[in-house]
């Protein structure tokens, strides 16, 4: 086997700030990131830069990274973050496509303009607490996954999950919509 | 809020935003190594040298003047 198919290898390669280690982590770990990023951000070419964004991250703090740790879950936390910074700059300016938002509602009892200003509406909230309610329950991801990408306990998801749907709730009444 | 509207928002928001698996899929669709190494090869800006004759600026008039420094910062 080639010293950089031993995992533990390339990781050790990559704290040195080894390039071909990298590049191997970076095609061993690029789809995962990507998946994880684009569920938060939820438009496929923002989730590609901010993979790219991630990737740049990881590269520069390869000295940082402790080689008996997995890959992985420390990737997936820089890219929380790198996908939290991007929402707090771009969120106000965000909107769904059109061919994202009509064609799949899932429910015809609701009305297109109730879900429209919820959509609205919930991408307007803080981005600490939209990313924990996208990932908790439109994504359903695990609140352990959550909590770890976020580097906070599943309590404080909980609760970041809570405030978000009492602030949702508070600006659909503020609009005068009744959920 | 009670348990029952947390339930009925959360319903809301689910079918308003369904998952993105559903819309557009969550599967990267190119290998983005290129547009990785364009990144890593890119030079780094260059500072452009009034940037650092405004920072020399600010160094003497702090160095000459350090009652400005309280100021300076509560205005940074």
């Amino acid at each position: 086997m080639p010293v950089l198919e031993q995992p533990s290898e390339v990781l050790r390669q990559f704290c040195h700030g080894d390039i071909d280690a990298f590049e191997v982590l970076f095609r061993q770990h690029q789809s995962e990131v990507y998946g994880w990023i684009v569920r938060m951000v939820r438009d496929p070419a923002t989730a590609e830069d901010l993979t790219v964004e991630t990737f740049w991250r990881i590269y520069r703090a390869h000295a940082r990274f402790d080689p008996s740790r997995n890959f992985g879950p420390w990737a997936r936390c820089i890219a929380t973050h790198a996908a939290l910074d991007h929402l707090k700059t771009a969120r106000p300016e965000i909107d769904l496509p059109d061919d994202l938002a009509s064609p799949l509602l899932p429910n015809p009892a609701i009305s297109e303009e109730l879900r429209r200003k919820t959509a609205h509406a919930f991408r307007r909230l803080p981005a600490k607490l939209q990313v924990a309610a996208t990932l908790a329950l439109i994504e359903e991801q695990s609140q352990k996954d959550i909590a770890n990408a976020l580097g906070i306990s599943t309590g404080a998801v909980k609760l970041r999950v809570f405030r978000a749907l009492r602030l949702l709730r508070k600006e659909l009444k503020r609009q005068g919509l009744e959920p | 809020m009670n348990e029952h509207d947390q339930k009925r928002i959360e319903q809301l928001l689910q079918k308003s935003l369904p998952p993105v698996s559903v819309q557009v899929g969550a599967d990267l669709r190119r290998d983005l190594w290129p547009a990785m190494l364009q990144r890593i090869e890119a030079r780094p800006a260059s500072v452009p040298w009034f940037d650092w004759a405004l920072l020399a600026a600010v160094a003497a008039w702090c160095a000459f003047f350090p009652g400005a420094i309280p100021v300076l910062l509560y205005h940074l």
